[in-house]
């Protein structure tokens, strides 16, 4: 592990510009993707369903989310609002009878095609402006969803999501929507990981650090922003769908109310802008969090002796929640990601510290 | 439909509307001298309500000094909230500092919780349930103050900005470069500003909390604070004002209007309506300053 650059000469381009040019990376990942693929075969089924699935169902929500504000730049509160609307639009398609591998992609053009409304505010406007535009259409678009009864099927109504078919065959054992949403959390990722590498992911990158200069060196900041925006509205889309599908088995419209848009802003900012590993620190920092501390408080409560009200114990994590925020922002802005890479650059050329990469 | 029904729901839409510009001022004063836009504004409203009735109901004090021990603390709360979080954040992108002021937002909302509870509770002014009429027109006593106060408010706002602590605080809100460069404090300027919003946060969770009790709910204001904020022009106290009054009235109409129509819960969509049309037609609102970007 230590020293891993030693030796590793690359003698062309394709070598030079690899996903990992580090072979010990390649190893890495290598046993990271077979220890997932593998999860169900040694993980406890509440392991599996409760932890691992939502962790990497959000993981590839939140890096949709770090396509429009890591690389392009444009501020998005209403992510969940495009969750919301794939997974109604594949809840919709699925009992009219669509078959499920064609509902997830409806889910996600529908989603695509309504997100970019969002583009549009994007043309006119940004900064400050675009976040409060995009927080007053998350606004409209909850409204939408829980007063038209032909989506949600009346005001303060659930929906039954059917099961997920795959060729016709139905998944509902724990191992399969592990899968599903393995698969699906993969794909992102490498969409992701390669978006770094081509035309695209580099006019948006030029489009984020300042619009009008990309635009004076040719890049049309009009037409990648609303790029920007359709793909991670696809994105989200399906990633709405495929949370509704292998987790929560129902929808209603508060499982993507604006708070679920602000923790989705959390996972990105607490696992770092433009980070793909933070991504996934991110969004397992935000889902454990709560867990993690309600077990810390009862164990200190039960350590000290002494007892909190029953409101009190509801609202702590969120204060925390709220607190972590707050602590990252001043400490670490760059958020998990930053800490990991400035571990791993420490550690590439450990012990000769004073060589420079 | 009753054109005296029209004007009645537009008249207390008004008077209300005068009460959500007290929540749109305590935003227009914090970007006005620092670009930072509060959105923990509403969260601040909230907490001003509990330590209110934190002071007359644990500790038993009247109200007319609760008020101004609230007040007080809410100062102290502000000046703390700029020192320890947004002065560092200072010059770095917008996304961190929006981002930071929701955090804050989230903390206060759910730190006030956990100190004292979500239910909701009652903040009794001594305002008389009595009707007031205005010729044929009825009008809530409740509105009626809550707008007065307003309307005081961004009076002694005005006077204040005549001040020689007020011409430095508009000195740092035209050029806070140039601020420096003539030996103001920007930084306690900025302190200075977050203080007079947490006051005006105060009073307005003195007026909403008389209308509707203090809980939760008060936060969910900011929506409304916000899109006044941004309607009058997010750096003009006046445009708050009178947007407030705008607003007000839309929204009046709006719940009499569209509510049999759209079945209720219109005044929401009609808020973000508002704040949409008014970012894509008018994005430095009714009063606020253009700015021009330069590469």
């Amino acid at each position: 592990m230590l020293f891993r650059q030693a030796g590793i000469l690359h003698t062309n381009y394709a070598q030079d510009r690899a996903l990992f040019p580090i072979p010990a990376d390649r190893w890495m990942i290598g046993g990271l993707l077979l220890l997932a693929a593998a999860a169900p075969f040694y993980m406890s089924t509440l392991y599996l369903s409760s932890y691992m699935l939502p962790w990497l169902v959000w993981t590839a929500a939140a890096l949709g989310l770090n396509l429009i504000l890591g690389w392009a730049g444009q501020f998005h509160l209403g992510y969940a609002a495009v969750m919301g609307i794939g997974a109604y639009a594949a809840v919709h398609a699925q009992r009219n009878g669509v078959p499920w591998e064609i509902a997830i992609v409806l889910a996600g053009l529908t989603a695509a095609v309504i997100g970019s409304v969002f583009a549009f505010a994007a043309l006119r406007v940004k900064g400050l402006y675009l976040a409060l535009s995009t927080l007053a259409l998350q606004f409209v678009m909850d409204w939408t969803i829980s007063h038209v009864p032909a989506i949600s099927g009346g005001t303060q109504a659930t929906l039954q999501a059917p099961d997920i078919r795959i060729l016709g065959q139905a998944v509902t054992s724990d191992a399969g929507l592990y899968y599903v949403a393995l698969v699906w959390c993969v794909l992102v990722t490498t969409f992701m990981l390669n978006l770094r590498r081509t035309a695209l992911g580099r006019a948006l990158v030029a489009v984020r650090e300042k619009d009008y200069a990309a635009a004076v060196i040719g890049v049309n900041s009009f037409y990648f922003k609303l790029v920007a925006f359709a793909t991670s509205s696809f994105i989200a889309g399906v990633g709405g769908a495929i949370l509704i599908g292998t987790f929560y088995h129902a929808v209603t419209p508060e499982q993507f109310s604006v708070d679920v848009s602000i923790q989705a802003l959390a996972m990105v900012i607490v696992g770092g802008l433009g980070s793909i590993i933070g991504s996934y620190f991110g969004a397992g920092f935000i889902l454990l969090m709560p867990g993690v501390m309600n077990t810390f408080i009862s164990w200190l409560t039960a350590q000290f002796g002494f007892s909190l009200g029953i409101e009190t114990l509801a609202h702590l994590p969120h204060a925390l929640y709220g607190a972590l925020i707050i602590g990252f922002l001043l400490i670490e802005p760059l958020g998990l990601g930053k800490i990991y890479g400035n571990i791993r650059d420490y550690l590439l050329v450990w012990p000769f510290g004073y060589v420079k990469k | 439909m009753d054109i005296l029904l029209l004007l009645e729901s537009a008249l207390n839409g008004a008077l209300v509307g005068l009460m959500y510009s007290l929540v749109a001022m305590g935003i227009v004063l914090i970007y006005k001298s620092s670009s930072v836009p509060n959105l923990a504004q509403g969260a601040m409203v909230m907490l001003a309500g509990y330590v209110i009735l934190a002071f007359s109901n644990q500790l038993g004090l009247p109200l007319w000094a609760a008020i101004p021990l609230g007040i007080v603390t809410m100062f102290i709360i502000g000046v703390g909230i700029e020192r320890v979080a947004l002065r560092r954040l200072a010059g770095r992108p917008i996304i961190m500092i929006l981002m930071m002021t929701l955090g804050i937002e989230i903390f206060l909302r759910a730190g006030s919780m956990t100190i004292w509870g979500g239910t909701s509770r009652p903040l009794p002014l001594g305002i008389s349930d009595a009707p007031l009429f205005l010729g044929p027109l009825l009008i809530n006593r409740a509105y009626a103050v809550g707008a007065g106060v307003a309307v005081a408010m961004f009076v002694l706002l005005v006077l204040f900005f005549r001040t020689r602590i007020g011409v430095v605080l508009r000195a740092i809100s035209d050029d806070y470069t140039a601020a420096w460069s003539v030996g103001i404090s920007v930084e306690r300027g900025v302190a200075l500003s977050w203080a007079i919003s947490a006051v005006v946060a105060t009073i307005a969770a003195v007026l909403w909390g008389s209308v509707q009790g203090v809980d939760q709910s008060l936060a969910l204001l900011l929506l409304k604070g916000v899109t006044v904020a941004v309607l009058g022009g997010l750096d003009s106290i006046g445009g708050a004002l009178l947007a407030g009054i705008l607003l007000g009235i839309v929204e009046g109409l709006a719940s009499i209007v569209l509510d049999p129509l759209l079945g209720g819960a219109s005044r929401e969509l009609v808020d973000a309506a508002m704040l949409i049309l008014t970012i894509m037609l008018r994005p430095h609102g009714l009063f606020g300053r253009h700015d021009i970007e330069r590469v």
